[in-house]
C-alpha cells in the first residue's frame, strides 16, 4: 500500500473502521425490540387466537352482511299451511296470494326452488330434497320423515358413515346445511327452511312500502308522474318519506346520526380554533408581558390537553347527558389546549421585522397584531386547524360510541344486538365514505388556501 | 385623492388594488358569515337533539367533578392504595399500545417504501400502496375493534389488530412523505456505483429519514396509549375496562385514582416524546394529531 492511501485511511479511520461497539449497540436495540415483541405476543394471548376464533360464526356474520334470507315455515300437523317471511320477522310475512316465484304450490306438495337448482318438496307426510352438495351428492334423493314422533332421514341412522357431512341428526332435530346459502331444519313439530339470496333487499323501500312492486324504470316514471299514489302528497315526496322511514335499514336515523357526528367534529374544531387562537396571544412571550398570565395560560393548555378527550367526555356526559354537546365540548376542550399550544409557539417564532415595520407607520398595538402577526401565523393556523378537523371526524365517531351519540353509538348498538349484520356493514361503509370525504375536503381546502407546502415549525 | 391628477399607469394600478381589496373583503365576509352560520345551525341542532339543554348542563357541569373529589377526600390515604391497585391494568394497556405500535410501524415502513415515488418507479405499485394506506387509515380504530371483538370475543387481540391496521395506514402516509422529501442525491450516488435496490434504501434513504421516522413513531405510541384505553371501554380489557366498570358502579375515589393514573401517563408520555423528538431532530415539528 502506498503512502498516500495509508495516510488517507488513517485520517478517516473513524468512518472506514466502524467500531464494534457501535454494531453491538444497534444489535442490542434490535434484540430488545424482538424479545419484547415475543413477550408481548404471548402475554397478549396471540398464541391462543386459534382457540377463540370461531370460523363458522364469523362466516355466518360475514354472509349476513351481504345476503338476506327468507324463512319458509310449516308444521307437520298441516303442511299445506305455509308462511314465508323476510328474515323471519313477524311483520314481514309475505301475503299467501303473492308468494315469491321460487315457491310453487301443487295439489299434493309445495316446492322451494333454490338458486343452485336444488329443490325441497314438502309433502303431507314427508320432505324430499334433491340436488344439493357436491357432484356425487346431487343425485341423492333425501327423504325426511317423522318416525315415532322423532324426525329422521329415511334410510340412514344418525351415525351412518354414508350420510352426507352436512346433515346432523340429533334427538329431536335434523339439521341440513349443504352450503351457506341453504338450510333445512326438521323438528318433531315444525319444519323451517332458510333460503339465502345475495344482495341487500328492501334497501330503498321497506317490506311494507307500496313502492316495492315497481321496477326501477317504473319508479323513475312514478317519481315525475302527477298520478298521486297518496292523494295528500306528491309522489316524489312520498318516495322520499318512504325511503327515510325504511323499517329494515333505518335510513332516516342513520343519516341524522351521521349529521350529528359531522356537526360534532365541525363545531368542536371551530370552537377549539377560535378559543385556541385568542388564548395563544395571551400565552406568547412577545405579546403578553405579564409572566404570571403566560404561566397560567400555559398550564391551562397543558391540563386541557393532558386530560384526554375520553375523560372530558365522561365528565360532560354527566352534565349534558348523551347528545351533541358532550361530543362538541369534549373535542373543543382537548383541542383548545393543543391548538393553543401550537399557535402560541407559532406566534413566538414569527419574524420581528414585519411587526416593527407595521409599528414604524404609527400603527396601534391592535393594528400591529392584525397586520404584523396574523398574516405570518395564518398558514400554520389554517393547516393545523384543518389537520385537527380531519382527525376529529374520527374522534367524533369514537366519542359517539362512548355515549355522546351520533353514528358511533348507533354502530355500537347495532353490532351489540347482533341481529342484522348487513346494517353494520352499511353503517361502516357510510362511516368510511364520510371520513374519506372529510379528508379529501380538508386536503383540498388546505391546498387551496396555503398551497402545497408542508408547514412545520422548527425551534 | 383626486384620480384625475394621477398618471394613467398609476390610476390603473390603484384601480386594480381597490378591486383586489374589494374581492378580498368579500371573501373574508363570506367566510366569516359561513362560520357564523355553521356555528348557529350546529348549536341549534345540538340544542334540539341533546338530552338536556345547554344551560342546564352548565349548571350541572361542576357537580360531577365536585362529587368525585368529595369521595376522594373521604377515602383519605387509602386513595394512594387505589392508585397502586390499578398500575397492573395500566401496564396491560401500555403493553397493548407498545406492541401494536411496533408491529404497525414495521408494516408502515414496508408499505411506505412501496408508496414512495422516488424509490419505486412503477406508478401502479405506488398508487396501490397509497390506496391501501388510505383504507387502513380511514377506518376509525373503534369501528374495526368492535367488529373484531364481536367475532373473536372479549380479549386484547381485536384491539391490538385494529390499532395495528390504523397505525400502519397513518404512519405509512407520514413515512412515505418523509421518504419522498429525502435528498435524492445520495440515492443517485449509490445508484452510480451500482448498488442494489435494498442497499440504496439501507444506505441512501434510511440514514436520512430515521430520526424523523422514530419521532413519528414515538408520537404514534402516545396516541395509541389513548386509543387502547378507549378500546378497553368496549371490551378489550385493561385500564379502560376498569374505568368503565367503576363509572357504572360510581366508585368515586377509585374513578379519580384511575383518572389520575391516565392523566399522569399521558402527560409523562407527552413530555418524554417531546424531549426525545427534540434530541432526534433538534426541534419541535408540528405534527398532525392523527395522521
Amino acid at each position: 500500500m502506498d503512502k498516500v492511501s495509508k495516510e488517507f485511511l488513517e485520517k478517516h479511520s473513524d468512518i472506514i473502521n466502524i467500531k464494534f461497539s457501535k454494531y453491538l449497540r444497534s444489535f442490542f436495540y434490535l434484540f430488545l425490540i424482538i424479545s419484547y415483541s415475543i413477550f408481548a405476543f404471548y402475554s397478549l394471548g396471540f398464541n391462543k387466537l386459534t382457540d377463540q376464533f370461531k370460523p363458522d360464526f364469523a362466516a355466518k356474520l360475514i354472509q349476513d352482511s351481504y345476503s338476506y334470507k327468507d324463512h319458509i315455515n310449516t308444521k307437520w300437523s298441516d303442511t299445506s299451511d305455509v308462511t314465508i317471511s323476510y328474515e323471519g320477522g313477524a311483520f314481514t310475512k309475505y301475503d299467501p296470494k303473492d308468494f315469491p316465484e321460487w315457491f310453487l304450490s301443487d295439489t299434493n306438495k309445495h316446492s322451494v326452488i333454490f338458486n343452485n337448482q336444488g329443490i325441497i318438496d314438502i309433502f303431507k307426510d314427508r320432505i324430499e330434497m334433491k340436488g344439493f352438495g357436491d357432484e356425487e351428492e346431487k343425485n341423492l334423493l333425501l327423504t325426511f320423515k317423522l318416525l315415532n314422533g322423532k324426525p329422521t332421514v329415511e334410510g340412514y341412522t344418525f351415525d351412518d358413515p354414508k350420510l352426507p357431512k352436512w346433515i346432523r341428526i340429533t334427538e329431536n332435530k335434523v339439521e341440513v346445511r349443504p352450503s351457506l346459502f341453504e338450510r333445512l331444519q326438521v323438528y318433531s313439530e315444525k319444519i323451517e327452511i332458510h333460503r339465502f339470496q345475495f344482495g341487500w333487499k328492501y334497501f330503498f323501500f321497506d317490506f311494507a312500502s307500496p313502492f316495492n312492486k315497481y321496477s326501477s324504470s317504473e319508479l323513475f316514471l312514478l317519481f315525475f308522474s302527477s298520478n298521486r299514489l297518496d292523494p295528500e302528497i306528491s309522489n316524489a315526496r312520498f318516495m322520499f318519506n318512504e325511503f327515510l322511514s325504511n323499517e329494515q335499514w333505518f335510513h332516516g336515523l342513520v343519516f341524522s346520526s351521521l349529521r350529528d357526528t359531522i356537526f360534532m367534529a365541525v363545531i368542536g374544531t371551530l370552537f377549539a380554533t377560535i378559543f385556541g387562537l385568542l388564548l395563544a396571544f395571551l400565552a406568547a412571550i412577545n405579546i403578553t408581558p405579564f409572566n404570571f398570565v403566560r404561566f397560567f395560560i400555559r398550564r391551562f393548555f397543558d391540563s386541557l390537553r393532558g386530560i384526554d378527550f375520553l375523560i372530558w367526555s365522561l365528565i360532560f356526559l354527566r352534565a349534558f347527558g348523551p347528545g351533541l354537546y358532550t361530543g362538541i365540548l369534549a373535542i373543543a376542550f382537548t383541542d383548545t389546549g393543543t391548538l393553543g399550544k401550537i399557535m402560541s409557539e407559532a406566534i413566538e417564532n414569527i419574524e420581528k421585522n414585519q411587526n416593527e415595520g407595521v409599528e414604524s407607520t404609527g400603527a396601534t398595538r391592535n393594528q400591529q397584531h392584525r397586520f404584523g402577526i396574523i398574516p405570518q401565523i395564518l398558514p400554520v393556523f389554517v393547516s393545523q386547524s384543518l389537520y385537527y378537523f380531519e382527525s376529529n371526524t374520527r374522534s367524533a365517531v369514537i366519542l359517539g360510541a362512548m355515549g355522546a351519540g351520533g353514528i358511533g353509538l348507533l354502530f355500537l348498538d347495532s353490532i351489540m344486538t347482533g341481529a342484522n349484520f348487513e346494517n353494520v356493514a352499511y353503517m361502516s361503509i357510510l362511516i368510511l365514505i364520510v371520513v374519506f370525504l372529510m379528508d379529501t375536503f380538508s386536503q383540498w381546502l388546505r391546498r387551496k388556501l396555503i398551497g402545497n407546502v408542508f408547514v412545520a415549525i422548527v425551534k | 385623492m383626486n384620480n384625475k391628477e394621477l398618471p394613467n399607469h398609476l390610476k390603473y394600478l390603484e384601480d386594480n388594488l381597490n378591486k383586489m381589496a374589494r374581492t378580498r373583503m368579500l371573501y373574508s365576509v363570506i367566510s366569516i358569515a359561513a362560520i357564523i352560520l355553521i356555528l348557529a345551525t350546529g348549536t341549534y341542532v345540538a340544542e334540539e337533539s341533546n338530552a338536556g339543554s345547554f344551560v342546564r348542563g352548565i349548571d350541572n357541569f361542576f357537580d360531577y367533578p365536585i362529587a368525585l373529589f368529595a369521595k376522594t377526600f373521604d377515602a383519605g390515604f387509602s386513595w394512594f392504595g387505589y392508585v397502586l391497585d390499578y398500575v397492573p391494568d395500566l401496564l396491560y394497556t401500555f403493553n397493548m399500545a407498545l406492541f401494536s405500535t411496533i408491529v404497525g410501524a414495521i408494516l408502515a415502513l414496508i408499505l411506505s417504501v412501496f408508496a414512495s415515488g422516488n424509490l419505486i418507479k412503477n406508478k401502479t405499485i405506488v398508487w396501490t400502496a397509497r390506496r391501501i394506506m388510505d383504507i387502513c387509515r380511514a377506518f376509525p380504530e373503534l369501528v374495526l375493534a368492535i367488529t373484531l371483538l364481536y367475532l373473536l370475543g372479549r380479549s386484547p387481540i381485536p384491539a391490538v389488530i385494529a390499532i395495528i391496521i390504523h397505525t400502519a395506514g397513518a404512519l405509512g402516509k407520514l413515512f412515505s412523505e418523509a421518504i419522498e422529501n429525502a435528498d435524492n442525491k445520495q440515492i443517485e450516488g449509490l445508484e452510480s456505483v451500482g448498488s442494489s435496490w435494498l442497499s440504496r434504501i439501507r444506505f441512501g434513504v434510511l440514514p436520512q429519514v430515521m430520526p424523523i421516522l422514530l419521532s413519528y413513531g414515538l408520537l404514534r405510541a402516545e396516541i395509541n396509549v389513548r386509543a387502547s384505553t378507549i378500546l378497553g371501554f368496549v371490551g378489550a380489557g385493561g385500564i379502560g375496562e376498569q374505568l368503565n366498570t367503576l363509572i357504572q358502579w360510581n366508585f368515586g375515589a377509585k374513578i379519580t385514582a384511575v383518572m389520575f393514573l391516565l392523566i399522569l401517563t399521558i402527560t409523562l408520555l407527552d413530555y418524554f416524546s417531546t424531549f426525545t423528538r427534540q434530541k432526534l431532530i433538534g426541534g419541535s415539528f408540528i405534527i398532525p394529531k392523527d395522521k
